[in-house]
C-alpha cells in the first residue's frame, strides 16, 4: 500500500516551514534512515529521515514551498511492486494537511480551583486538642523531643534510616541525635561525607527503594546544594509516574537566622518550600509540637521538609507524657485566645508574637495567636475562623517580605474573607536584606516584638 | 583495582545461544523500530515537548540486560525508551505515556522523560542530567541495607559524566560499597558538545581511580561484548566488592532531541558508524553466518516487531487524553497503610 510522506514537526512549537529542498526524484529507492529532504524550521535548517523503505511514488509539494502546514502529505511512497498509479490515487485520498485528533478525555470535569472566589466560605477550625486532657506533661526541651520522637520511631519501624554529617560518632552538631548510633548502630545511624547535593539525592533513592530515611542537614543552608533532588526528585516523581513511586523520606534541619553567623548561614527556607507540591513543610514552635509533628513527620508516606530552630533547640515546653504522641499536619493551634486582633505566625515566629500578645494583654487588646504548625498543608479554616471572629490581621514571620507566607495568608484572607476585614493585613517579615553580621544590625534585620506591637495598633486604630 | 582497558572488543566465539542471540536481535530491533515510530509521532504532532531517541544505541541496555536478574533494577537520565523496552515494559505504555495519554505508565503526566515501572524494578526516567546518579546509588543502598544480592545499573552519559554530583556519589558509593554499575552510555556528544570540547581527559572508565572503583572500557556496538562486560561487573556488584564503572562506547544516529540539526558532525560521519558499526546489523550478520538463523527467520522477527510497533502505535493514539481530574491526583501518597501505621 502507498505510505504518504508527511511534512513533520521538527520542534516542540513547529506549525508550518519551508520545504528547502529534495534530495531525492521520483523513481528514487528510498531506505529507512535515507535523508530525503531540507527542511526550514523558524530556528534551523533541519534535515528529513525516511522511516519506511519504498520507492518514491510522487512529490506533492514542490522544493521551495513557504509556509507548509506539519501534517500536509508532501510525498508518497510506495511499496515493492507498487506502480504510480497507487501514487496517484494515494494522493487523491490525501486530506491535506492530514489532522490527527487526539481523543479528548470524555469527562469534561471542571479544573479544581484552588480557591473558590469572594464568597465568604464558613470556615470551621477544628479545636480539638493535641492531648486529652488531664494528661500527665513533663518539661522538655525542644532537642529533647526531637530526639525522643526520632528514637521512637527508629525503635518502631526497622526501615527508618538515619543519615546526613555528624549525626553518628558526633552525635549530631547541635546534639539532636545523641545516643542514637548506641542505640541503633552504625547500620541505621550514618556518617556521611560533606557532600549534600550526593546525600541528598541517596537518601531520595533509597527512599524509592522502600526505605524511610530521614536526612539531616547540619542546616538549611546547605540544603541549596540539594535543592535539586528534593524539588525535581522527591517532590515530584510520584506526580510524574502517575502514583507508582512514592518517597517516604524526612529531611530536617536547622532554618532561619541563629545569632551572628552572617548571611550565607541565616536564611529562612519556609516560603520556599511551601511553594512546591508534592512537599509536606512543617516548621513547628513548642516541644510537644516538634514531638507530634516528627513523629507524624517519618510516618508519612511523603517528602517531608521538617523546619527547626536553633535557638529553639534549648528553649523549655511541657510536653504529654504518652505512649505514641502525634499531631496532624495541617492543623493549625489557637496558642492564645483571643477578640480584638489575629496575629498568626510558625516557629521562631511564635516568640514574637506570644510576646507581643502578653504586652497588649496588658494595654487591654486582647490578640488571638495562631501558629500554623504546618505550612503545607496549611489551615486556612482555623486562620479565616479566627479573622471572622477579631476582623483584623498580622502576620509575623523570620523570613523575607517578597512572596512571604504572609503574603500568601493576607491574599488568602481577603479572598474568603473580604468582608470581615476592618484593616488591610500586615505582614511582619525580616528585612529584604541579606542578613548582616554585626549584632545590632542582625536585630534590626529579623522582625521585632515592637514591629509586632506597632503592626497591631495599626490594624486596630489605636 | 586499577582500571583497565578491555583487550578483546569482540567475542570472536559467542558463548550465548541461537536462542539468546535471537532475543537481542529481537529486542534491540524493537528498540530501533519503536523509536523510528515515535520520530515519525513526533513528526506528526502526536507527542510533544522534548524527544530524545535511542537509535543506533541498542546494544548497551540489551546486552546489559542480558546480564541482569529480574529482582536488579534500573535508572537512567531522559534518553531512556530504550531501557523501557529492553527490561520488559509494555511498548504500548510507553508508546501512549509519549502521547500524553490515558494508557500511559504515568497516565500522561510523565512524558517522555519521566516514566517509571516499579514492577519491572525500572525507577525513571530522570529529566536533569546526572541527578539520577545519587538517586541510583540510594537504591543500591536500600537493597545493601536489606541484604539482599541485587545490583542497581544507574546510566548516564558522557555529558552527565561532568557533574560534580557523579562524584559526590562516586565517593560514598565506594565508601559504603554499594553494589552499583555506573553505565556511562558514552555516545560521545554532549547534546551538540563534542567530547573533546567538553571533558579534559577522554577516558571516562578512569574517573573512579580517584574513588578506587574499577572501570572498564566495553565497545557499546557490540551487543555481546556488553554483555561480558556486564556480567563481569555484575559478579563484582553481587559479592560485595562495591561499585563498578563500564564505560561503554556508543553512537546516536538521531540528533540530541527532534528539533536537533545536529550540524555539529558530519553527515558522512553518522553514515559511517551506520554502515560499518551498526550494532543490530552485526548481530544480523552473525546470526546468518553462524547458520543460527535464516533469513525467513529473520523476516519474520522484522514482521513481528513491525506488528507490535504498529499496534503500540494505534494504542497510543486510541487511548484518550487523561480526565481533567487526573491533573490533581497523585501529588500526595495516599495515608500511610494500615499495616505499616
Amino acid at each position: 500500500m502507498a505510505t504518504e510522506i508527511l511534512m513533520p514537526a521538527l520542534s516542540p512549537t513547529m506549525e508550518e516551514g519551508t520545504l528547502a529542498k529534495w534530495l531525492v526524484k521520483e523513481g528514487d529507492t528510498i531506505e529507512s534512515g535515507m535523508i530525503i529532504a531540507e527542511i526550514e524550521t523558524d530556528k534551523a535548517t533541519m534535515e528529513f529521515e525516511a522511516v519506511d523503505e519504498g520507492t518514491m511514488g510522487k512529490i506533492l509539494v514542490e522544493e521551495g514551498t513557504e509556509g507548509v502546514k506539519v501534517n500536509t502529505a508532501i510525498a508518497v511512497l510506495l511499496e515493492e511492486g507498487e506502480d504510480a498509479s497507487a501514487a496517484e490515487t494515494a494522493a487523491a485520498e490525501a486530506p491535506a494537511p492530514a489532522t490527527d485528533e487526539a481523543p479528548k478525555a470524555t469527562e469534561e470535569a471542571p479544573a479544581r480551583a484552588p480557591a473558590s472566589a469572594a464568597a465568604p466560605a464558613p470556615a470551621s477550625a477544628d479545636a480539638e486538642p493535641d492531648w486529652p486532657e488531664g494528661t500527665e506533661t513533663k518539661t522538655q526541651t525542644v532537642r529533647e523531643a526531637l530526639n525522643a520522637a526520632i528514637a521512637e520511631e527508629l525503635r518502631r519501624d526497622p526501615e527508618v534510616v538515619l543519615m546526613g554529617e555528624e549525626v553518628a560518632e558526633y552525635e549530631g552538631a547541635y546534639k539532636i541525635t545523641q545516643g542514637l548510633l548506641d542505640e541503633f548502630g552504625a547500620k541505621r545511624i550514618i556518617d556521611t561525607p560533606i557532600t549534600e547535593h550526593g546525600f541528598a539525592g541517596v537518601g531520595v533513592g533509597a527512599a524509592f527503594g522502600g526505605l524511610k530515611p530521614i536526612v539531616e542537614f547540619m542546616t538549611f543552608n546547605f540544603a541549596m546544594q540539594a535543592i535539586d533532588q528534593i524539588v525535581n526528585s522527591a517532590a515530584k516523581t510520584l506526580y510524574m509516574s502517575g502514583g507508582q513511586m512514592g518517597c517516604p523520606i524526612v529531611f530536617r534541619g536547622p532554618n532561619g537566622a541563629a545569632a551572628r553567623v552572617g548571611a550565607q548561614h541565616s536564611q529562612d527556607y519556609a516560603a520556599w518550600y511551601a511553594q512546591v507540591p508534592g512537599l509536606r513543610v512543617v516548621m513547628p514552635y513548642s516541644a510537644a509540637d516538634y514531638k507530634g509533628l516528627m513523629k507524624t513527620a517519618i510516618r508519612d508516606p511523603n517528602p517531608v521538609i521538617f523546619l527547626e530552630n536553633e535557638i529553639l533547640y534549648g528553649r523549655s515546653f511541657e510536653v504529654p507524657v504518652l505512649d505514641d504522641f502525634t499531631i496532624p499536619f495541617g492543623k493549625a493551634k489557637i496558642a492564645r485566645e483571643g477578640s480584638d486582633v489575629t496575629i498568626v505566625s510558625f516557629g521562631i515566629g511564635m516568640t514574637y508574637a506570644m510576646e507581643a500578645a502578653e504586652k497588649l494583654a496588658e494595654d487591654g487588646v486582647e490578640a488571638e495567636v495562631v501558629d500554623l504548625r504546618t505550612l503545607r498543608p496549611i489551615d486556612y479554616d482555623t486562620v479565616i475562623a479566627s479573622v471572622m471572629k477579631t476582623n483584623r490581621c498580622v502576620t509575623v514571620e523570620e523570613g523575607w517580605p517578597v512572596g512571604s507566607i504572609g503574603n500568601h495568608l493576607s491574599a488568602t484572607i481577603m479572598t474568603r474573607a473580604f468582608d470581615y476585614l476592618d484593616a488591610p493585613v500586615i505582614n511582619c517579615t525580616g528585612k529584604d536584606v541579606p542578613m548582616p553580621y554585626a549584632a545590632n544590625l542582625e536585630k534590626h534585620a529579623l522582625t521585632s516584638v515592637p514591629e509586632v506591637l506597632e503592626a497591631v495598633r495599626q490594624v486596630t486604630y489605636r | 583495582m586499577a582500571a583497565r582497558k578491555a583487550t578483546a572488543k569482540t567475542a570472536a566465539k559467542p558463548n550465548v545461544s541461537s536462542e539468546e542471540l535471537m532475543a537481542y536481535y529481537r529486542d534491540m530491533l524493537l528498540i530501533r523500530r519503536f523509536e523510528e515510530k515515535a520520530g515519525q509521532l513526533y513528526g506528526m504532532g502526536l507527542i510533544g515537548g522534548f524527544c530524545h531517541l535511542y537509535i543506533g544505541q541498542e546494544a548497551v541496555v540489551v546486552g546489559l540486560e542480558a546480564a541482569a536478574k529480574d529482582d536488579d533494577k534500573r535508572i537512567t537520565t531522559y534518553r531512556d525508551h530504550g531501557h523501557m523496552l529492553a527490561c520488559g515494559m509494555d511498548p504500548k505504555g510507553v508508546m501512549a505515556e509519549l502521547t500524553g495519554r490515558e494508557g500511559g505508565y504515568s497516565r500522561g503526566k510523565g512524558g517522555s522523560m519521566h516514566m517509571f515501572s516499579k514492577e519491572k524494578h525500572f525507577y525513571g526516567g530522570h529529566g536533569i542530567v546526572g541527578a539520577n546518579v545519587p538517586l541510583g546509588a540510594g537504591l543500591a543502598f536500600s537493597d545493601k541495607y536489606r541484604g539482599n544480592d541485587n545490583v542497581t545499573f544507574t546510566y548516564f552519559g558522557d555529558g552527565a559524566a561532568n557533574q560534580g554530583q557523579v562524584y559526590e556519589t562516586f565517593n560514598m558509593a565506594a565508601l559504603w560499597d554499594l553494589p552499583v554499575i555506573f553505565v556511562i552510555e558514552n555516545n560521545q556528544y554532549a547534546m551538540g558538545t563534542a567530547q573533546a570540547r567538553s571533558t579534559s581527559t577522554p577516558d571516562l572508565y578512569k574517573r573512579g581511580e580517584a574513588f578506587g572503583i574499577p572501570g572498564e572500557i566495553v565497545d557499546g556496538m557490540d551487543v555481546l561484548a556488553v554483555k561480558a562486560a556486564g556480567e563481569t561487573a555484575v559478579e563484582h556488584c553481587r559479592a560485595g566488592k562495591g561499585p563498578y564503572i563500564l564505560e561503554v562506547k556508543t553512537y546516536r544516529y538521531r540528533g540530541h532531541s527532534m528539533s536537533d540539526p545536529a550540524k555539529y558532525r558530519t553527515r558522512e560521519e553518522v553514515q559511517k558508524m551506520r554502515s560499518e558499526r551498526d550494532a543490530i546489523e552485526h548481530v544480523r550478520t552473525m546470526l546468518l553466518d553462524g547458520d543460527h538463523a535464516s533469513e525467513e527467520d529473520l523476516k519474520a522477527i522484522d514482521k513481528e516487531i513491525k506488528g507490535v510497533v504498529n499496534e503500540a502505535a494505534e494504542f497510543s493514539k486510541e487511548s484518550p487524553e487523561p480526565a481533567l481530574d487526573e491533573l490533581w491526583t497523585d501529588i500526595y501518597a495516599a495515608e500511610i497503610p494500615q499495616e505499616n501505621a
